[in-house]
């Protein structure tokens, strides 16, 4: 049959199967279930196993550490971007912040890792989310500029003013116990924030928080201070990147300024348009991808910067979707042409 | 109707750039008054709506909300006290269904405190006592009405969303900006006894409107704004035979011109 | 009196630095993260056609500038333009697109060897008893010629009373025939056009390298946020509050507290008056 696009058009049609999965009839029976939990199962299940798939290649294991550090930054830029309408360019600066305060507490207090990545966590995201605190009442652009600018201007006072280490960094901080918990506390911490996040965007606060990004207008006139709203989430966002920054630090078992670096600000960014913004899911799925291909292009010195800001570019002007929704569209539907 | 004043606007002014919105505006409302405002366009009276709220600074002049003084004020503080407001232009959170968009509201400070509710989660009871107040405020509970999303709500129940909104507040005032505009004369209908309704249960209204039959028949007073300057508040009688109102919206005959 | 003479010199180049970016977010609201990218990139390109095609020095940096000019109309034509008003995913596209500039000049040739453009004028001079080199003076008269060209251009000429009309307005001057996509573009090439002639003006006082693209987009911000997004009149105040701070700074506590300068001016200004010195939306809450 010859295809003329002229009088055809693509129809688009929900799988039998997904209707049947409605709210409370997703119970109903064996393939129903099956169908809901497969994607999320097949994560949850991949992430778990695979220290054990890659037990004998350290390398990997130690690139499957990275991507989860990587996943929770792209996690904290979607968070903050798509549910509350806050553009964090500077995703770095929470890194730098949580790695250095770990290394911090690790060096000067002699606690052990363990116990310095949940101090950090938190004393970290404080301390990021007072310094963002000035320009949450202003405009979304204003977040936007001052995140950019943190990171930039941090690593020169560091360098400039030669403290905490200068350049050399924070030398001597101690590593995980072992391979195992390495790799655990970070993919379980994964898994919790995603997972959690995705609760929380279903609970009353996180309407409040999606209301905050809708109209703003409309959430003041309802007697709710939107500045206290937004440091919320500033604070639960900067709160993922100073745990990824801490899990850095005693990972590398060194805090210096490369934490300020840009691939921690871009390669999330890329992450998330890549993996698709809104799901919370693409942007891990947009590491996954994108950090195997940054190590692939370590030889090239900083163009693999340039190779990930071309290809957010060509995904924000073209595709702006991304493949986790691309993914799911085709996993729910199914397209035919139809004439017309 | 007691005499009790819950409201006192003491000459405000405003200017935007160089123009003067609002020029020593000051009335008193009274509990269980219905006070329309109306006025040609561009006379100031939704700026005077903002300026009350909060969501936009007053020039010179000072608002009261019962002897408590509240010009300036933060919108979110001021809607905290039971001052509430609609929208000209109505924007609910689209990609919520109308239930969950009174969510927003029941979240606040202030409906904490007047309701007394604790916790709530997905299905806790800020969703069955938002669907309470849609069931209040029009929309046929037993229908999917309040499940629909609300970008695919009509006019007339998006304008008692807005409505919603302020009532999720149990307000002492609300501050309606043009609720009557957009609807059609079946949708007029049902509002006019919500409206009484709302009355009855002992809020204040102020209402800005065009419409004028629909709003003689649920205010009990009325003032007159134009270019800002306040013409004349009284009934709505006193308020349509004088010379001056009639100028206003009908122009004058006089062939010599002003400024 | 060094300290007034360097403070001029100070606030010219901050204020050169500032222009473009300040003029292309007053019209066309869009915070130009590649303006440090085409910074640098000027810098480049004069060089490349100083030396490569021996261009005499003054067509290498016309040549330059205006080519910078069309690089940005071009940026914003063939990608921004596709996503206009979609304030997201505009901010962090040009933000990709600065960053693949800058790292893929750093990668590509800004490495290694010395890029050294020639100064205008060598020697120096002395003024009012503080010996200046001729370069910063020209740094000084070029500003001010440049700002008050811009001036005459937007008060004066069809195309600059179009721009001045989009940047108060957008949808008013749409009504009356601009065509809002096409000023967006020219607003660009100006802004771009602005960073060149800051390139060749500045960077004959050191050397041509990628870093100096991420820190003249540092100060460009710090002018702006304390100036107001858009003010121009604004960013040249600020330029000559931070530039003198900074120069004071240098004097008496040393040479590398001039960042601290710029971070606590934009952190004053975010919290005692947000809108800066001359910011046009003045209240937040107008915009209801």
């Amino acid at each position: 049959m010859k295809r003329r696009r002229g009088t055809m058009r693509r129809e688009r049609l929900d799988r039998g199967i997904k209707v049947r999965t409605d709210s409370v009839y997703a119970v109903s029976g064996w393939p129903e279930m099956a169908y809901l939990a497969l994607p999320r199962l097949v994560l949850i299940l991949g992430l778990l196993a695979a220290p054990f798939i890659f037990y004998f290649n350290p390398y990997w294991q130690r690139v499957l550490s990275i991507i989860c550090i990587y996943a929770l930054l792209a996690m904290s830029f979607d968070f903050l971007a798509h549910f509350v309408g806050l553009v964090s360019l500077g995703g770095a600066f929470f890194v730098g912040v949580g790695g250095y305060t770990a290394a911090l507490l690790n060096t000067e207090l002699g606690l052990p890792p363990l116990l310095t990545i949940p101090l950090a966590t938190l004393i970290g995201a404080g301390l990021c989310t007072l310094l963002l605190l000035p320009c949450l009442p202003l405009r979304g652009v204003y977040f936007a500029i001052v995140s950019l600018m943190f990171p930039l201007l941090a690593s020169r006072i560091i360098e400039a003013l030669n403290i905490l280490g200068g350049t050399d960094g924070i030398l001597g901080v101690d590593g995980f116990a072992s391979k195992w918990v390495e790799q655990y506390v970070l993919i379980l911490a994964v898994l919790l924030v995603l997972f959690g996040l995705r609760r929380l965007a279903g609970e009353d606060i996180g309407l409040v928080l999606r209301g905050v990004k809708d109209n703003d207008q409309a959430v003041k006139a309802s007697g709710l201070n939107i500045t206290t709203y937004k440091a919320i989430a500033v604070f639960i966002a900067s709160a993922m990147g100073c745990l990824a920054g801490a899990c850095l630090v005693h990972l590398y078992m060194w805090s210096g300024i490369s934490q300020f670096a840009l691939d921690f600000s871009i390669l999330p960014i890329a992450a998330t348009v890549i993996g698709g913004v809104g799901s919370l899911v693409g942007p891990v799925l947009g590491c996954l991808i994108l950090v195997p291909i940054s190590e692939l292009l370590r030889d090239f010195g900083t163009l693999r910067i340039a190779v990930y800001a071309v290809i957010l570019t060509a995904f924000i002007v073209f595709r702006s979707e991304g493949l986790m929704l691309y993914g799911s569209r085709k996993y729910h539907q199914f397209e035919r042409w139809v004439e017309f | 109707m007691s005499q009790e004043i819950v409201l006192r606007v003491e000459e405000v002014s405003k200017a935007f750039g160089g123009v003067q919105a609002l020029s020593l505006v000051s009335f008193s409302l009274r509990r269980g008054d219905v006070l329309g405002i109306i006025g040609p366009n561009g006379s100031g009276k939704t700026t005077l709506v903002n300026c009350i709220t909060g969501f936009v600074k007053i020039d010179s002049g000072r608002v009261f909300f019962k002897d408590r003084e509240i010009t300036n004020r933060p919108p979110h503080k001021i809607a905290d006290l039971g001052v509430t407001r609609t929208f000209q232009v109505t924007r609910p959170y689209y990609s919520l269904p109308a239930y969950k968009n009174l969510v927003v509201p029941l979240f606040s400070p202030r409906a904490r405190r007047t309701g007394g509710w604790r916790g709530g989660g997905r299905l806790g009871s800020r969703d069955t006592v938002s669907v309470d107040i849609l069931e209040e405020i029009g929309f046929e509970r037993d229908s999917f009405v309040p499940y629909k999303m609300a970008s695919s709500l009509p006019t007339g129940y998006l304008k008692r969303l807005e409505l919603a909104r302020c009532l999720a507040l149990r307000p002492e005032i609300i501050l309606c900006d043009e609720v009557f505009s957009g609807l059609s004369m079946s949708e007029m209908a049902s509002m006019i006894p919500l409206i009484e309704r709302l009355q009855m249960d002992g809020i204040t209204l102020i209402m800005i409107e065009h419409r004028l039959r629909e709003l003689f028949r649920v205010a009990n007073r009325v003032m007159v704004l134009n270019f800002g300057l306040k013409l004349i508040e009284g009934t709505s009688e006193e308020v349509m035979d004088d010379p001056a109102v009639k100028e206003a919206y009908f122009g004058s005959e006089e062939v010599f011109s002003y400024v | 009196m060094e300290i007034i003479i360097y403070g001029v010199v100070n606030s010219a180049s901050l204020a050169l630095m500032a222009l473009g970016f300040t003029l292309v977010y007053g019209i066309s609201r869009l915070p130009n993260f590649a303006h440090g990218a085409l910074y640098v990139l000027t810098g480049f390109a004069t060089w490349l056609l100083l030396n490569r095609l021996g261009l005499p020095y003054i067509l290498a940096l016309t040549g330059a500038t205006v080519l910078i000019g069309l690089v940005g109309a071009a940026m914003y034509r063939f990608i921004l333009i596709r996503i206009r008003g979609m304030a997201i995913s505009e901010i962090i596209a040009s933000y990709a697109i600065g960053l693949a500039l800058l790292e893929g000049m750093r990668w590509g040739g800004l490495k290694g060897a010395t890029f050294i453009l020639p100064a205008f004028a060598e020697g120096s001079v002395s003024v009012l008893g503080v010996s200046v080199d001729w370069q910063r003076l020209i740094l000084i008269g070029v500003g001010a010629v440049l700002v008050g060209l811009l001036f005459l251009f937007v008060h004066f000429t069809r195309v600059g009373l179009a721009l001045k009309g989009m940047a108060q307005d957008e949808r008013a001057a749409m009504t009356l025939g601009i065509d809002s996509d096409q000023m967006a573009v020219v607003a660009m090439a100006l802004g771009a056009f602005f960073a060149g002639a800051a390139a060749v003006v500045l960077l004959p006082l050191g050397n041509i390298v990628v870093e100096s693209g991420y820190n003249v987009l540092i100060m460009a911000v710090a002018v702006c946020i304390v100036g107001g997004l858009g003010s121009w009149t604004g960013a040249i105040l600020a330029s000559f509050l931070i530039g003198f701070a900074q120069i004071l700074t240098v004097v008496h506590l040393g040479a590398h507290y001039q960042v601290v300068v710029a971070l606590l001016a934009i952190i004053i200004t975010l919290i005692l008056r947000p809108s800066g010195l001359f910011g046009r939306q003045k209240e937040l809450e107008e915009r209801v």
